[in-house]
């Protein structure tokens, strides 16, 4: 066991635990965070996606003591059901989920790529997104909600 | 963490999972209120205020089983039909609201929890849609309610009840000039009445809240990572456990070596009963560890049949279980006076549910009690099983549905929850298990494979006389249901016996009313029993046979489980009917079906698709190159329970042989629509998990064991990769009957893929996946 310090949604957190453990489980388990989620545990299909210095990083196959010198944030770390980030209000009024579980690795890997590229082509969306999975099918409404939050940020000037 | 509760409220908690009959007896009419988002989410809520009253037996006639309405004002409604992922929580929400006339965000839902709601057995198949849920129960109970308030109004003000109308949570004088509120009238006392079976519904036509595009409830929540699912509960001095499942199929238990283990960090026992094996620790990493290192010996397993000759060996079963849906007695007759018969076989694969995410519970079993949180759709049988699995008596088993990722039918939320009980019991402490990938999909209970041999009889004039269906599926076990635990993996494997097939040859004759089995009835024939006819096509010389063997695998209901199976081969060979007549596939499919309402969603997907009115395949084929084509398909999902037709536009890359699916247009008619958008969800999702499924997925296994445990061994249909553009019609019908929609999407993609691929490229596929090698291989026969 090893104690690691992590920061979490902007905030510290400490916890003393095997460094071999995957990040999500100390998100998921320790912290108690339900953004980030098992899917598969083989970095496969995305249900655990949490941003590292925001980068869309698959927490079910990073060490914790490979990311804990990173910035981490979750689903919960972007914006709260009274107050969401953009993007999740995007998806939120495009109805873009059924039963939620893969939303993280849809919206973070969306963000994280549209952060650093604003003007990021669909194919460029759609590539980042093809190692994405989501099993209900919402595929085109996920679609749709990050192009209204792509086009919400190229109407912000940028600095 | 712990949550901040009245002194009642806590003890009402605490007895409902000790005993209902305490609880009943301690709480009655009481109303608790909470006010913890923790405690909301205990409950399955979003934050709120709710309240809990006297539950008299299970599916109780009693409306206060149902409708509580508190002294705050707000409705509190039990259900049994819980969310899944398809809109229901908030659809169930609506019509509460609706009958009750208050609005959507005054009331409180409490679903499947088997001490606080009503048993409303499974939650299943079509009856998961938002169109098609608890009218009978749940809406007649609100409408019970209201009318209950208004009475109790009419004598408070002393006027008349036909003077009076509900709305916004009070009972009005029609000319407004005096006004009573629920709560006045009984906010935080029982009704003491009965459910009416003779309450009035509102009808559709006056809905101001079902009907309308309401956002799901639980999409913020899911949204901003605040929204708990089973995977997420957490329970005071809770474990953590992991399986170990058998290497191959058929293995039993030799010996576990538990000194392999002895010594690991946080390890807290080894559980082992009969072939079952776990592993208990005190955090997951540290479970994981240890079952990857638990030494265990295993007899060999059951060697499975070659799966590149499964379907001969499937056919060549002879303990068969034999159906006869329809047998007009004159099929043979009428295919040897034909002027042409057309005959094909189609080959559907096993596929599996493959929840995006591994299933999980958690369970806390005492010496005399069990609490099991669990994404089951089915609380109450659940309990039964439960209690068989533990040895305890069914009431002292509660069961607390939490959502689970989208499970599309039987997936592993049962099997995880005999698994969490059976470690929890072991430990004498809460465990919490969620599943390895590959534990998951190496031993779920898959949809299964499907033979069907169709022969079509066909007259000078190019219209069907004869229609001969011969199928053959499979079946072990199933849902648990009410007494089965060994119907999946974890209860057999703790020694329960799965529901097997009984051999039946021959099948007897078709008696009784006519039903079209899952489908196995095509459209297109009258469906004739004893002189009764509910098909809905025209084709009277008619027999449907069936042959059931024992598979060599779980399976279980998958989104439209035989459904889609048989209408592909059955839409799939109407369409090789039609070409083979030289006739166009819209126009052959009206020619045969009398049901105007299959042939409205049919035109209506027409017109909308703006589909050309010719014989497939289209004219002037290139062998290279892209090729283009549509093809139709439609179904009256289980011949009564909602009509969808499709049409699909494809792309076949020829070099390759991958196909795209470019455009959708679907009309679906289910009678009155509760939720729009919810609807149009469905179906979308529903094209694009058939589209998924008729493309890519497929189980696969090699000697004694299944190879397809993880997402690239079976690989989905994932969000970047090309999606058509999907065109929903709806077919909006008030005055009707509520039908299901969830799974009427799904049940067409493959076929109307399948066609399309024909009319593009003049190969007709008749075996599942639509996979590139596939493809290819007919595109090379072709042109041979």
């Amino acid at each position: 066991m090893s104690v690691f310090t992590l920061t979490v949604n902007g905030r510290r957190h400490t916890v003393d635990v095997d460094p071999a453990t995957p990040l999500l489980y100390v998100l998921a388990d320790d912290l108690n965070l339900h953004g980030p989620k098992f899917g598969c545990g083989l970095g496969q299909c995305g249900a655990c996606t949490v941003l590292v210095n925001g980068e869309a990083t698959r927490s079910c196959s990073v060490a914790v003591q490979s990311a804990a010198a990173g910035e981490i944030v979750t689903l919960e770390g972007l914006g709260s059901p009274q107050q969401p980030h953009p993007i999740q209000q995007a998806f939120i009024s495009e109805q873009a989920m059924q039963c939620g579980y893969c939303i993280s690795g849809v919206m973070l890997t969306a963000k994280a790529l549209l952060d650093r590229n604003p003007n990021a082509t669909d194919a460029e969306i759609q590539q980042a997104l093809s190692t994405v999975l989501c099993r209900c099918g919402a595929h085109i409404r996920m679609l749709r909600a990050i192009d209204r939050y792509a086009r919400g940020l190229r109407e912000v000037p940028q600095p | 963490m712990s949550p901040r509760l009245t002194a009642e409220a806590r003890a009402a908690l605490r007895d409902a999972g000790l005993s209902r009959r305490d609880f009943v007896k301690r709480s009655g009419a009481l109303v608790v209120a909470f006010s913890t988002a923790r405690v909301a989410s205990d409950l399955g809520l979003v934050q709120g205020v709710v309240s809990a009253q006297r539950l008299d037996g299970a599916g109780s006639g009693n409306l206060d089983a149902w409708i509580a309405i508190g002294a705050d004002g707000r409705v509190t409604a039990y259900t049994g039909k819980c969310e899944l992922g398809q809109g229901l929580y908030t659809a169930q929400t609506q019509l509460v609201a609706e009958e009750l006339c208050v609005p959507v965000e005054r009331v409180t839902l409490i679903q499947c929890d088997t001490a606080l709601t009503p048993d409303q057995g499974t939650t299943s198949g079509a009856q998961s849609h938002p169109t098609n849920f608890n009218h009978a129960n749940l809406a007649l109970a609100a409408a019970t309610a209201r009318e209950a308030l208004v009475s109790l109004a009419a004598g408070r003000l002393a006027v008349p009840a036909d003077r009076l109308t509900a709305a916004e949570g009070q009972v009005r004088l029609a000319d407004g000039s005096r006004q009573i509120s629920y709560e006045e009238l009984i906010g935080g006392r029982r009704f003491n009445l009965q459910v009416s079976r003779t309450a009035a519904r509102k009808p559709a036509r006056e809905w101001t809240v079902l009907g309308q595009p309401v956002p799901r409830l639980d999409i913020p929540a899911m949204a901003t990572g605040t929204f708990e699912y089973v995977q997420n509960v957490r329970v005071p001095g809770m474990l953590h456990g992991r399986v170990v499942r058998p290497p191959a199929l058929g293995a039993t238990l030799v010996s576990v070596d538990e000194s392999s283990v002895q010594g690991l960090p946080g390890l807290v026992q080894v559980v082992v009963r009969k072939n079952f094996v776990g592993v208990v620790a005190e955090k997951p990493w540290q479970a994981e560890q240890a079952a990857r290192r638990l030494k265990t010996a295993w007899a060999a397993g059951t060697t499975l049949p070659d799966q590149a000759t499964f379907y001969q060996h499937l056919r060549s079963q002879t303990a068969t279980r034999d159906s006869l849906s329809v047998d007009s007695g004159d099929v043979d007759a009428a295919l040897k006076s034909a002027a042409r018969v057309v005959r094909a076989t189609y080959l559907h694969p096993y596929q599996m549910h493959a929840s995006i995410g591994t299933a999980c519970a958690v369970a806390d079993v005492q010496k005399d009690k069990a609490t099991v949180w669990s994404a089951t759709q089915a609380v109450y049988p659940l309990r039964n099983t439960m209690a068989m699995v533990l040895g305890l008596p069914p009431e002292s088993v509660r069961i607390m549905f939490r959502m689970g990722p989208g499970c599309y039918g039987v997936n592993g939320a049962d099997a995880v929850s005999y698994d969490a009980a059976l470690m929890a019991q072991a430990a004498g402490r809460p465990v919490r298990v969620q599943l390895a990938r590959q534990d998951e999909m190496a031993w779920e209970n898959y949809g299964p494979a499907f033979a069907v041999d169709q022969r079509a009889g066909v007259d000078g004039a190019g219209t069907i006389i004869a229609w001969d269906y011969e199928g053959w599926s499979l079946s072990l076990g199933g849902r648990p249901g009410l007494n089965a635990p060994g119907n999946v993996v974890t209860g057999r494997l703790a020694g329960f016996e799965p529901a097997g097939v009984a051999p039946r040859s021959p099948a007897p004759p078709p008696s009784g009313a006519y039903a079209n089995a899952s489908n196995t009835v095509p459209s297109y024939v009258s469906g004739c029993i004893g002189g009764a006819c509910g098909g809905t096509g025209t084709v009277r010389s008619e027999r449907v046979l069936s042959h059931l063997v024992e598979s060599p695998f779980f399976t279980g209901p998958l989104r439209s489980p035989a459904r889609l199976q048989n209408t592909f081969a059955h839409e799939c060979f109407l369409d090789e009917v039609a070409a083979a007549v030289r006739a166009d596939p819209i126009e052959y499919r009206l020619r045969h079906v009398r049901d105007p309402r299959l042939r409205e969603v049919l035109k209506r997907a027409a017109v909308q698709a703006g589909w050309d009115a010719r014989p497939s395949p289209r004219p002037a084929i290139r062998p290279n190159g892209i090729a283009r084509g549509r093809g139709a398909a439609c179904v009256l999902y289980e011949g009564d329970n909602g009509y969808c037709a499709l049409v699909a536009e494809v792309e076949v890359d020829q070099e390759s042989g991958v196909v795209l699916v470019r455009r959708c247009v679907a009309a679906i008619d289910c009678g009155p629509v509760s939720n729009p958008d919810g609807l149009r969800n469905q179906v979308e999702g529903g094209l694009i998990h058939g589209m998924s499924r008729a493309l890519r997925e497929e189980v696969t296994w090699a000697g004694d064991r299944v190879t397809s445990i993880d997402w690239q061994t079976y690989r989905p249909w994932f969000v970047g990769e090309p999606v058509p553009v999907i065109d929903t019609i709806v077919i909006n019908r008030p005055d009707g009957e509520v039908m299901g929609a969830g799974e009427t999407s799904i049940t067409v993609a493959a076929a109307a893929i399948g066609n399309a691929i024909f009319d593009a490229t003049g190969a007709r596929i008749r075996q599942l996946p639509f996979a590139p090698e596939r493809v290819k291989a007919a595109l090379d026969s072709r042109n041979r």
